[in-house]
């Protein structure tokens, strides 16, 4: 469990999550918040079902009723620059 | 289900969690934390996880300065087995105008006054500080190397487990639906799934603070507003400092796990429980950093999110009792919550307690209101 790596962006573990749970966390986004998981530049698109499927086993529920975290903006990586850049032209156009 | 408790906390943020943890400490038993979603879930956990001193109301100074004070022990204090990730590398504060210029001036006088090791700096002591600083639109500076910066989920959580340890219960995704008050005292607090009879309520509710007013009959003059904050993918440690300035519209630092985070009021929002994120914020969050911290606009944003300052008038905290009785305030932080936590959960218990304050608050009482006397806090983004 020490070598399974779940998120990848934050390098938590399986073991990482396992110790969260046995210590009384129960939802999604508290794992997110202690750990950092799923706020790296990939934004939980890869470790979000994997740790839906985690958390729903050990609470011994089915995986829909696992609460999903929420999905924030930008979709994906967008530079300031570029953004600040594309601001500036609505502003003129 | 009817259950029995000393005090119930309504709010499981920060403010919540280190007031029952004050509590406790001090020998308070059945003490119970009640908060609608999960810990962190509201105000606390959407803050941009700066600390500052550098006030311009003596009171905000004092509370700011003795929380800084906690936080450097924190770890010890509260016997955590994590780390808060304090870092004090300071506030940079840039004035593009010379009225906040002169504003920064007379908080450093204040400041000092009351111990704050805050300094007003030259464009080129900035530049110092942070290299990058494009200072072309900038008239002065004020430098605090003890403000910084704190995880706010791993405080919360130090305080949740030291409180819990002293025997505090806490019950979460239980929302406060009304407060029972009797003869102008409170009786009891109905959750979705049940009943808690006491003589002590705290309102620590953030952002749903006057909700939670209204169910005793307590016209808090606070209101919520969405502010944004975004953060880029980390890079290595590149800023000290939070650099922060109120006319320019922004506050924006690197944690030490490498990401910035930046943020900045809008005057055209709506008060309101909306916490959505938007495009505008984006466009000039983008712009305002790009122009005055160039590099950063290299950095790619990775998440954007909104969360509620809770405002009062004069933008300082609405501290201790009302009119009805066992019902204490902890309230209308105006966006600095977090930061005066420490002190929230001190002085809150010292007044349910009858003890003297360690720092006298009675300014800060909701009784200022109506009689007026109000100290209006200038440095807020």
């Amino acid at each position: 469990m020490k070598n399974t790596i779940i998120c990848r962006c934050a390098d938590i573990t399986l073991e990482d999550i396992n110790n969260l749970l046995s210590s009384g966390v129960t939802e999604i986004e508290e794992i997110k918040r202690f750990t950092r998981l799923g706020m790296g530049p990939c934004q939980g698109r890869t470790c979000m079902q994997l740790i839906q499927r985690i958390v729903a086993n050990h609470n011994g529920v089915s995986i829909d009723q696992i609460k999903m975290h929420t999905s924030r903006p930008p979709v994906t990586g967008v530079k300031l620059n570029q953004i600040s850049r594309g601001a500036r032209n609505d502003n003129e156009s | 289900m009817i259950m029995k408790a000393n005090i119930v906390i309504v709010g499981g943020g920060v403010s919540g969690c280190a007031i029952a943890y004050n509590l406790a400490k001090k020998g308070v038993k059945d003490i119970i934390v009640l908060d609608k979603s999960y810990l962190t879930s509201g105000a606390t956990g959407r803050c941009g996880a700066g600390v500052r001193q550098q006030w311009g109301t003596e009171m905000n100074c004092r509370i700011a300065k003795a929380s800084i004070e906690f936080f450097e022990g924190a770890n010890e204090e509260l016997q955590y087995d994590g780390d808060i990730e304090f870092k004090q590398e300071g506030y940079l504060l840039v004035a593009s105008t010379e009225k906040e210029n002169k504003q920064f001036e007379k908080n450093v006088e204040l400041q000092n006054k009351v111990g704050i090791d805050s300094r007003k700096i030259t464009l080129e002591e900035a530049k110092e500080i942070v290299p990058y600083l494009n200072t072309e639109k900038l008239i002065g500076a004020a430098f605090c190397p003890t403000d910084g910066h704190l995880n706010p989920f791993l405080l919360t959580d130090a305080y949740f487990k030291a409180a819990k340890r002293l025997g505090v219960k806490f019950y979460m995704n239980q929302e406060v639906t009304d407060i029972e008050v009797i003869d102008g005292k409170v009786n009891k607090v109905i959750t979705n799934d049940f009943e808690i009879e006491t003589d002590v309520v705290v309102n620590a509710a953030g952002g749903y603070s006057k909700d939670v007013g209204e169910m005793v009959g307590v016209d808090i003059p606070v209101f919520s507003e969405n502010h944004e904050i975004l953060v880029t993918e980390p890079i290595e440690k590149t800023q000290g400092p939070m650099v922060m300035s109120f006319s320019l519209n922004i506050y924006c630092q690197q944690t030490p796990h490498g990401s910035f985070i930046m943020g900045r009021g809008d005057k055209e929002k709506t008060p309101g429980y909306n916490i959505e994120s938007t495009w505008k914020f984006l466009d000039r969050m983008a712009d305002t950093v790009v122009g005055l911290l160039p590099p950063i606009g290299n950095l790619r944003v990775v998440r954007q999110w909104g969360g509620l300052y809770n405002i009062t008038p004069d933008k300082q905290p609405i501290y201790g009792k009302c009119e009805v009785e066992g019902f204490y305030l902890a309230v209308g932080f105006s966006g600095h919550g977090f930061m005066f936590a420490p002190m929230t959960g001190l002085l809150i218990a010292e007044q349910i307690l009858g003890e003297e304050n360690t720092i006298d608050i009675s300014k800060l009482s909701i009784d200022r209101f109506k009689k007026g006397e109000l100290y209006l806090e200038p440095s807020v983004v």
